[in-house]
């Protein structure tokens, strides 16, 4: 954790004084852009938290363990996949959901499904993207990625 | 009313929060406390990385415009063409649907059928500031697994739909011009 911050702002700091040394105008705007994407993020960020907070509060690890842990193998991936497939968090504020989940002992093949149909498969959205791509083109992209996130988890988990 | 309603709404769920964690350690509510400090624990470890992960990509922002970008890629075909809409589906941020629109302008600037759904592809799993943030949450090591896996993956899936819809009229609407 406090890794992390150091890296996140060593790097920032480094970039920020090579941009400066570049070319000052458009140092501050990407520095002001920067800062407004913060702000726009924030709220719905802090909330987020709470919810986390009260869950990892409420549901007890063994739960999560027997669920979405390394031995809850077809349930749990299913869970993942179907989830992620259906919901519509913004990638962004799905981390820190993604990161209490591992702490509390999901596995990284369900975590790492779970994160990828979140971003790769819409369910909510597929009307939508019906529209640009027509029915047949839509559902195949949504089901094929499908099926690969569950690969991508599997080989995911694999690997770490 | 309502518009003063719909301005406060974002900040309901905070507003309860605190006066849920007030109330909690007034009256001595264990739960209530043992929330709080998940939250302050969370809390700082948001407050440490994002807002810099955020300036990172507000550097970005300027220094490689995507309009610019999007102008110069189209047609190149071949390992150049997925190496530009790869690039340029990282450089994007937003959720998918987002990234309709952008398939439409390529498909209109002749990229190919496979390059659009590898940038399909790549913009769910690599823009740049997810990854920061995900490295953030899950660890770098996490990040490079699932990169390294999801790549040829999805340029498979690019394969397979070009081969698949090849000889089928394949074509993307832009749905702003429809009536």
């Amino acid at each position: 954790m406090i890794n992390n911050a150091v890296i996140f702002i060593s790097v920032s700091i480094i970039l920020t004084l090579v941009s400066l040394f570049m070319d000052k105008k458009k140092t501050l705007a990407g520095l002001k852009k920067g800062l407004m994407m913060f702000k726009n993020i924030a709220i719905p960020f802090l909330n987020i938290l709470i919810l986390v907070s009260l869950l990892i509060y409420v549901v007890p690890p063994n739960i999560i363990q027997e669920y979405l842990g390394a031995k809850s193998g077809v349930l749990g991936l299913g869970i993942a996949a179907i989830v992620g497939s259906v919901a519509l968090i913004p990638g962004f504020i799905s981390y820190p959901i993604a990161s209490m989940l591992i702490k509390q002992g999901a596995s990284y093949t369900v975590v790492a499904t779970f994160m990828t149909t979140l971003m790769m498969v819409g369910i909510v959205t597929l009307p939508l993207e019906i529209k640009y791509f027509s029915k047949k083109v839509a559902i195949l992209r949504n089901v094929l990625n499908f099926i690969i996130a569950i690969i991508i988890g599997l080989l995911v988990g694999l690997i770490l | 009313m309502k518009k003063i309603l719909k301005k406060y709404q974002p900040y309901i769920w905070l507003a309860c929060f605190a006066i849920f964690t007030l109330a909690s350690f007034l009256i001595g509510f264990q739960p209530g406390k043992a929330i709080y400090s998940n939250f302050t624990q969370f809390f700082i470890e948001m407050i440490t990385f994002i807002p810099f992960l955020f300036i990172i990509i507000g550097l970005f922002d300027v220094w490689f415009p995507k309009a610019k970008i999007e102008k110069h890629i189209g047609q190149e075909s071949g390992m150049k063409g997925i190496i530009l809409v790869v690039l340029l589906a990282m450089l994007q941020a937003g959720p998918l649907y987002g990234a309709f629109p952008v398939a439409y302008i390529l498909h209109k600037k002749g990229a190919s059928i496979k390059n659009i759904f590898i940038y399909l592809g790549a913009f769910s799993c690599l823009k740049i500031p997810m990854l920061g943030i995900e490295m953030g949450y899950l660890g770098w090591k996490f990040t490079l697994a699932r990169t390294l896996v999801s790549l040829p993956l999805f340029i498979g899936i690019g394969y397979f739909m070009e081969y698949h819809l090849k000889n089928k009229n394949f074509t993307i609407h832009d749905i702003k011009n429809k009536p």
